[in-house]
């Protein structure tokens, strides 16, 4: 079963009288365990493609099927109940709950879904190690650096154990070395846990990752072609 | 616990404190008008506490025994025998505390130079000191009040005396009826002179002992009325019935709020001003709440969004807020009637109102006001402020669900 199927998905956004195309019948299927890259410019609809894969926003026209749940189908609580064990989202920026620690964002997901306190501890402080956190589980978001803050969202986007990880833009706010790094970490996830990765990009080191590269254009799929996954170099 | 619920919990206390100085102004606001209500309540309620005793005190008693014909027509005719047997090991026993067999009729009184009508009371002093329906020493103006049941001198309230232009140690005479309407009249040397809050009192009863008042009605040992007391008038339910067994069909018992209906109207009155009191004070509040919850929400959307895209449903994120707003409501509840206790205790000796005095006066009321704290009121408001404050609240916290998280994500 694939993980994703987008079968002539559109969407159109309203400004006023004007009528904007943010997808234009996207059709696409993402087997599990793929490390795949949405590339394309600045409004190519990168988002509103993974807006919809995540069932944050509700397609005009075609349909999403995801782990084999056709998304228009479901209700708000349902929508919202695959988003809590299916998927994790990591956003460009301000990913994080201001009032919580970097552990217990990332205990969050797994609270919400009702693992017991000494199993969500235990899982993140080995999530938070594993992105190179390991001593700064106390900390607030305003007390890590972007980077780091990253890498907190990542860690609760893998710890809640998901089939898919929805990265939209995620090294935007980072440097290259703090990109390099959180994209090495998104590898080694895929490699080891085989949780499926699709990340959206504007970033030419970052789509060196993928093993396939999406191309879009004006809310359309153009290209679409495995690559040689190319790793960014840490200077 | 539910783990969305154990998560809100946490995010909620945390939340709460983001704020601190909107919080602690709201925290104050709420705390202040709890202790209002509270306050206010204890007053009103002293005030009515106050002018039902003394209303009990001239009644006198919760409840009265008569015989059936008494209350149309409170003449000598209609007597009852001195109470025996059930009705009067009732009355020996608790619950009732105090209870005095006394004759009540209409008599004239005239002194050489005027005469007028008054309600005459054959007593036993020390029974009705025990009820509370004697005047206090303190109220004694002049001489003394009677010394037994078998005391023929007679006490009058000052102001009759007044009218009479009679005195201390002057005689009157006073006329009434036997049960055969023989006109029935003596002459009684006034021992005492006593003061009432109401000149109306004063004017209206006289006191002699009761057995000089059966000899000249020519009854024996009847008398025309029990009054018994069990010390709180709240709790006369609970014990009436069983006087009203004991004293048989033969007899007439009535609770005090049957022989004085406007008390007990003015007690529910007093509970529906309360009840109306806290209502309007919390209705202004909320606004205050409602403002502080929906800049919260203003202020929070993007993580807000951000919990919605992370699976918690719309249910959870409102029931997050109103957690937020219930922490808020329950630590001013705590505050507020920490504070109308300590404020209220030490005032329950009383507050002195002499500068107001007359007022109080008009409206049955003594110069000290001595406020009441009920765990009614503080129960009471405790539910106006959770419910009416997690109604409040049910808005802003239900825009929050009802964000749209791509849009929410998306602001900055
Ligand atoms: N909420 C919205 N309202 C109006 N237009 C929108 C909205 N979201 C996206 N768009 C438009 O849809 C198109 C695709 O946007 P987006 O998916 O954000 O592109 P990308 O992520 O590739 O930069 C753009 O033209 C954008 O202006
Ligand atoms: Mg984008």
């Amino acid at each position: 079963m694939s993980a994703v199927v987008c079968e002539a998905v559109c969407r159109t956004f309203h400004q006023g009288d004007a009528l904007i195309t943010g997808l234009d019948h996207v059709s696409l299927e993402i087997q599990p365990g793929e490390f795949l890259c949405l590339s394309g410019p600045s409004g190519s609809g990168k988002t509103t493609l993974l807006n919809a894969i995540g069932a944050l926003d509700t397609p005009d026209g075609g349909e999403i099927t995801v782990g084999g749940q056709r998304l228009g189908s479901l209700s708000r609580a349902e929508l919202a109940e695959l988003r809590l064990r299916r998927i994790g989202f990591v956003f460009q920026a301000y990913n994080l709950i201001p009032v919580l620690t970097a552990r217990e964002n990332v205990e969050f997901v797994m609270q919400v879904q009702g693992l017991s306190a000494a199993r969500r501890r235990a899982v993140a402080d080995e999530m938070l190690a594993a992105v190179g956190l390991a001593g700064l589980e106390e900390r607030r978001p305003a007390q890590l650096s972007g980077g780091q803050q990253q890498r907190v969202a990542v860690a609760r986007a893998v710890a809640s154990g998901p089939d898919l990880v929805l990265a939209d833009e995620p090294t935007a706010n980072l440097d290259s070395h703090s990109s390099a790094h959180l994209m090495d970490l998104f590898e080694q996830l895929n490699g080891e846990r085989g949780v499926t990765f699709v990340i959206a990009t504007h970033d030419p080191g970052v789509m060196g990752y993928a093993r396939r590269l999406v191309r879009m254009l004006d809310g359309r799929v153009v290209a679409d072609e495995a690559q040689t996954p190319q790793r960014m170099a840490h200077e | 616990m539910s783990g969305a619920l154990a998560v809100s919990a946490r995010l909620a206390w945390r939340n709460l404190w983001r704020n601190h100085r909107r919080t602690l102004i709201m925290l104050a606001a709420i705390s202040i008008g709890v202790w209002a209500m509270i306050f206010m309540s204890a007053l009103m309620r002293g005030m009515t506490d106050q002018m039902v005793r003394n209303g009990l005190r001239t009644l006198p008693g919760e409840v009265q025994v008569h015989a059936p014909g008494y209350r149309d027509d409170p003449s000598v005719a209609n007597s009852m025998a001195w109470p025996q047997g059930a009705l009067l090991s009732a009355l020996q026993q608790p619950p009732v505390q105090a209870w005095s067999a006394r004759v009540r009729v209409p008599a004239m009184i005239a002194s050489e130079r005027e005469s007028r009508g008054v309600t005459l009371l054959g007593v036993d002093p020390a029974s009705e000191r025990a009820l509370g329906s004697a005047p206090h020493a303190d109220e004694i103006s002049e001489g003394r009040f009677l010394e037994g049941p078998g005391d023929d001198g007679i006490v009058l309230g000052a102001a009759l005396a007044r009218k009479l232009d009679t005195g201390l140690g002057k005689r009157v005479v006073i006329m009434s009826q036997d049960p055969q309407n023989n006109v029935a009249d003596r002459g009684m040397r006034v021992v005492g002179l006593f003061r009432a809050r109401l000149e109306g009192t004063e004017e209206l009863y006289a006191y002699t002992g009761r057995q000089p008042l059966q000899a000249l009605l020519n009854i024996g040992d009847e008398i025309s009325e029990v009054a018994a007391s069990a010390g709180d008038y709240r709790h006369t339910a609970r014990w009436a019935p069983a006087l009203v067994s004991a004293a048989g069909p033969q007899l007439e018992v009535k609770t005090w709020r049957e022989l004085d209906p406007y008390l007990g109207t003015m007690l529910r009155v007093q509970d529906g001003f309360s009840l109306i009191f806290m209502v309007v004070i919390f209705a202004v509040l909320s606004f205050g709440l409602v403002n502080t919850l929906a800049m919260a929400v203003f202020e929070r959307v993007r993580e807000i969004g951000l919990m919605q895209a992370l699976g918690m449903r719309p249910g959870a994120i409102l029931r997050l807020l109103l957690l937020e707003s219930l922490y808020l409501l329950l630590l001013s509840l705590v505050a507020g009637n920490l504070a109308a206790w300590l404020t209220i205790k030490p005032l329950e000796r009383g507050i002195d109102l002499s500068i107001v005095a007359e007022g109080m006066a008009m409206m049955g009321l003594g110069t000290t006001l001595y406020p009441a704290l009920a765990w009614s009121d503080m129960l009471f408001s405790t539910a106006v402020v959770v419910l009416l404050g997690v109604l409040a609240s049910l808005l802003p916290a239900w825009r929050a669900a009802r964000l749209d998280p791509v849009q929410a994500i998306n602001q900055v």
